[in-house]
């Protein structure tokens, strides 16, 4: 087993997920098999293999600080599950 | 001509549209009553913009009769819900985004709009694209149009399947590990991914970001260079794009193939290929010997590592990629909040399929402590091997044929329950992205049961021109591509 039903609860609250017992079950078998098969990279050698983050040579881009129009208050508040005036509602976070 | 309008190419209905024998209104008129007839059939599309169509078709007419225009003037195309598009719902096949209305348009929709093009709706797909069947669409599987038992690919199915039963002109899609290729080759439709950066990634939203490229899905070879021209092009918007100059692609089409040279790699010649497919390729890659060009055997020996590379690289891309739907500033909320914390895992929870969850976790757990070196660096490194393979392939030819996928369509709900059985089909799909690589699917034929097989054809990094050569080449001597689906 690569990935304990314990592994499991740890990487689902990394992800802001939660599972009932059942799906815990799944994913647990299901990442297992994944995983196994995935181990075959391990035979591959990279000794001095440099990782590669890009699928071509790209660097970061700058650019002049210049400006720009934005959105308007309202119209970025308009998908918002919440908008109350000009901010995004949010469960209370701080206890007084 | 005894064709339906609907029926009809981009390349043929701008002559027609010039030429002032038929108007894009009525152009539009033929395409939806070609989709009411048969969408309830495939599924094809999350929704359809009947009413921003009709008007796009009149400002196209109208443009048109002053002699003004474009290639894509009035002409109806569908749009994968995965590119923003200003004041029409954008749900990336996803529940969490099922009320999202975007503020702006991506770049590729802003550059068709400046042709005035027709939108014809939203075309359907695999959950935020992450699925190989479109069976992960929050709003129901669309049905391959060649057997409505069998899935159409994905995660651009919806596109694929518009194109194929003529409920659009032409399509856009989007390719990460190929989701344009894939569903290409199960319709029996055209299907390119552009080489990473030629198209602008803005208001396409993310799954994986160093893979991910928006590309055209059409009848014919002609018709992807003509769409492939409209999209490409540095956007500052997009900091991956590159600032290159775009080719016309349509230049390349026609020409001979005598100075081309073809590699065939023998790892995508395996066991588990269709018998069927494998037998097509093989006529498809005849038939292009004998118009001039030279075979040679290449060598691509890190190909069987490419599925595990790329599901750690894009799951862990899609892990971060996907933190910012949190239930906060757009999308879907659960209303069974308690805390801040218990917000974000219910909406979260609620709000994305078990393929998107599935691949979260696979992410996350690659690149979470202690597993980031075997996992996530890992497949990092084994990308460069896998990369320096083709770099040196490419030094004795200058395109590599093989199959776009080991088999036909398969069946809705066969791999349902095997996720890894599922990642595996798309062997030959994947490597084009890891290394950024242009790659093209046509029509090369069709099984006994009467499915479509797709040829691949990847060239070297911003060598879309030799793809298409060879694409059209092909094209003109064989018509695979004018078979059609009776669906009726």
């Amino acid at each position: 087993m690569k990935i304990s039903k314990k592994d499991v609860e740890h990487v689902a609250s990394l992800a802001r997920l939660q599972f009932s017992e059942e799906e815990t079950a799944l994913f647990t078998h299901q990442l297992n098999s994944i995983l196994e098969y995935f181990e075959k990279l391990q035979n591959v050698d990279t000794t001095d293999v440099a990782p590669s983050f890009h699928a071509v040579d790209v660097r970061n881009a700058f650019r002049d600080d210049i400006p720009g129009d934005s959105l308007p208050v309202q119209e970025s508040l308009k998908n918002a599950p919440e908008p109350v005036q000009s901010f995004f509602k949010v469960p209370k976070i701080i206890e007084v | 001509m005894d064709k339906e309008l609907y029926q009809m190419t981009i390349h043929e209905l701008y002559r027609l549209l010039r030429d002032k024998k038929v108007s894009s209104q009525e152009i539009l008129h033929s395409v939806f009553s070609r989709i009411d007839a048969v969408e309830e059939k495939t599924h094809a599309y999350i929704a359809l913009t009947r009413d921003v169509a009709r008007q796009q078709a009149r400002d196209a007419d109208e443009k048109l009769s002053k002699n003004e225009g474009g290639y894509l003037t009035g002409i109806p195309l569908g749009i994968k819900d995965i590119l923003c598009t200003t004041g029409i719902a954008t749900t990336c096949g996803s529940k969490i985004l099922e009320n999202f209305i975007p503020p702006y348009d991506a770049t590729v929709i802003q550059k068709l709009k400046s042709q005035t093009a027709v939108f014809t709706g939203k075309t359907n797909m695999d959950e935020f694209a992450m699925g190989s069947s479109n069976e992960n669409s929050f709003f129901g599987p669309t049905h391959n149009p060649w057997d409505p038992d069998r899935v159409p690919g994905g995660s651009s199915g919806g596109s694929a399947v518009a194109v194929a039963a003529d409920e659009c002109i032409a399509a856009l899609g989007t390719d990460t590990g190929g989701s344009i290729r894939q569903p290409a080759s199960y319709c029996g439709v055209v299907g390119l991914k552009p080489t990473y950066g030629r198209v602008s990634r803005f208001g396409l939203i993310a799954y994986a970001s160093s893979l991910d490229q928006v590309g055209p899905v059409t009848k014919d070879v002609e018709d992807a260079a003509i769409l492939l021209n409209a999209v490409s092009g540095y956007d500052t918007n997009d900091s991956t794009s590159i600032n290159r100059k775009v080719p016309d692609f349509t230049k390349a089409l026609g020409r001979d193939l005598q100075d081309l040279t073809i590699g065939i790699p023998k790892q995508y010649f395996i066991e588990g290929l269709d018998p069927a497919v494998e037998q097509a390729v093989w006529n498809a890659i005849r038939e292009i010997e004998k118009q001039g060009a030279v075979l040679k055997d290449v060598n691509l020996p890190h190909t069987e590592c490419a599925v595990p590379v790329y599901y750690l690289i894009a799951t862990a891309e899609a892990s971060s990629n996907l933190a910012r739907y949190d239930g906060v500033k757009y999308g879907y909320r659960s209303s069974n909040e308690t805390s801040l914390l218990k917000m974000y895992e219910q909406t979260r929870s609620e709000g994305f399929g078990p393929e998107v969850k599935r691949r979260i976790m696979l992410g996350t757990y690659a690149l979470s402590a202690g597993y980031y070196d075997a996992y996530y660096k890992k497949a990092s490194q084994v990308r460069t091997l896998i990369q320096q393979d083709f770099v040196d392939a490419y030094t004795r030819c200058d395109l590599i044929i093989t199959p776009t996928a080991p088999t036909p369509a398969f069946k809705i709900g066969e791999k349902a329950n095997d996720p890894l059985n599922m990642y595996l089909g798309d062997i030959f799909t994947v490597p084009a992205n890891l290394a950024g690589l242009p790659a093209i699917s046509v029509p090369c034929g069709f099984t006994d049961a009467g499915l479509p097989i797709g040829l691949q054809i990847i060239g070297n990094l911003f060598e879309e021109e030799k793809m298409l050569q060879c694409a059209y080449c092909h094209e003109q001597h064989t018509q695979w591509h004018l078979q059609k689906p009776s669906l009726v």
